[in-house]
């Protein structure tokens, strides 16, 4: 059968690069499921649940804001903040998110909401796809 | 002719600087190692953007993204990346340098680090703006002078963007650079990092066929140009970065090394002057005694 390259980088590092069946994204227009062969596409995507399946299971993956390349072989994502659902730690995400909410409440220069905002957009996205798991 | 005690208290001065230079560098060092160890780690983001963004070109068509638009240069703006504190070297007499190469009258600066903003102060250059970034640079930082060189350029007050900065070649090579930031030109290879090649080479898309775009080629684009032009400068930020450290920690090493070759000397002088008083003593002493003899 047919796969995938799905890789994932951010400025920091290579978040993930497997061979992969299918791949769910979040586009900015809702969400997409790449197969593959897929015709060349070129997205952005917005905060949300990247889903992997490989050998029948599903893998998640929280992502931020980015550009995605999809061809026929290989899907490759740009984001500024990638996580595999097993690498989150609730507990300090939840820190995370009181102080990006605490710093959003004072009066911030443009540059600084914007940094707090996507702060917090990343938390909500880490938390929203954690919780949803263990249930 | 100094005293005995001139020279210890000379030798004890010296030791406690060549003690502050080597924590200096061992600092520096440490340093220098992480700046290198992240912009090796933005190294296949680099590559896989440029991809997608020669993929994305080849495929908008015709469309013009303003920031790509050629103008005749009658302004430019120079972003001036030097380090915020001295005691590196050469490094921002180099940088400075090259700098000053660009006419003054035409140019206004955007300073990175203080040591640029008093250089253009102290030439009477225009300075419109100065930020400071970290030890480690953040993409914010980068985004916050990025973001404000491509306002300027859009609405025309400039015509041109250039950078200075050191680029790290290796540990004791570092060379000062001018790049144009804006326009963006033709597509050059970022460069990842650390492998001091030039940014000439050619990109060709990893595939020919027209890609489909979705919402559509001018969105899309318009919001990957203004972050590739973001994380441009965000790794000049960093070469900047470890070729500060690296330069630091160089020059803070040979200050060390000066300093124990002194040590040395000192040490020589101090023992010479000793023997010499010694012998001086015991003469005193001898014929002090055989006058009493006799």
């Amino acid at each position: 059968m047919a796969t995938l390259k799905l890789e994932i980088v951010t400025p920091e590092a290579r978040i993930y690069s497997e061979e992969v069946e299918m791949v769910t994204l979040p586009g900015v227009e809702g969400e997409m499921g790449i197969f593959p062969m897929h015709i060349p596409l070129m997205t952005q995507i917005a905060h949300g649940e990247i889903i992997a399946r490989k050998g029948g299971q599903d893998h998640f993956l929280a992502v931020g804001e980015g550009f995605a390349e999809i061809t026929g072989s290989r899907v490759a994502i740009l984001t500024d903040m990638a996580i595999r659902a097993d690498d989150i730690d609730e507990a300090k995400v939840e820190e995370a998110r009181r102080q990006a909410e605490a710093r959003l409440a004072q009066k911030l220069g443009d540059e600084e909401q914007a940094l707090a905002q996507a702060a917090l957009m990343h938390s909500l996205t880490q938390l929203t796809l954690k919780r949803r798991q263990k249930r | 002719m100094p005293s005995t005690r001139d020279i210890r208290r000379r030798i004890k001065s010296v030791k406690n600087t060549a003690q502050i230079t080597k924590a200096m560098q061992m600092v520096a060092s440490a340093k220098m190692r992480r700046a290198q160890q992240a912009a090796l780690a933005g190294r296949p983001y680099a590559n896989l953007m440029n991809e997608v963004l020669a993929a994305a070109t080849a495929g908008a068509g015709d469309f013009q993204h303003p920031l790509t638009e050629r103008r005749e240069v009658r302004k430019r703006a120079l972003i001036l990346i030097s380090t915020d504190k001295g005691l590196c070297g050469a490094l921002n007499t180099n940088l400075l340098r090259e700098a000053a190469k660009l006419p003054g009258s035409t140019t206004v600066h955007i300073a990175a680090g203080r040591k640029g903003a008093q250089w253009v102060a102290r030439l009477k250059r225009e300075l419109v703006a100065e930020f400071s970034y970290k030890d480690t640079p953040q993409f914010a930082e980068a985004r916050a002078i990025s973001k404000f060189a491509q306002e300027l350029f859009l609405s025309g007050q400039v015509d041109a963007v250039d950078v200075v900065f050191t680029n790290f070649i290796n540990t004791l090579t570092q060379k000062p650079e001018t790049r144009q930031l804006l326009p963006v030109g033709r597509l050059g290879k970022l460069e990842a990092d650390l492998s001091g090649h030039g940014t000439t080479e050619e990109l060709t898309p990893s595939s020919e066929a027209g890609h489909l775009f979705e919402p559509s080629a001018p969105t899309v684009l318009g919001n990957l140009l203004p972050h590739y032009v973001n994380y441009q400068l965000f790794q000049f930020l960093q070469e900047a970065k470890a070729s500060e450290h690296s330069a630091r920690m160089v020059a803070m090493k040979s200050a060390t090394d000066n300093a124990k070759q002194l040590i040395k000397d000192l040490t020589l002088e101090y023992n010479k002057l000793r023997q010499a008083n010694i012998t001086k003593e015991l003469l005193e002493i001898t014929s002090a005694a055989m006058a009493m003899g006799n």
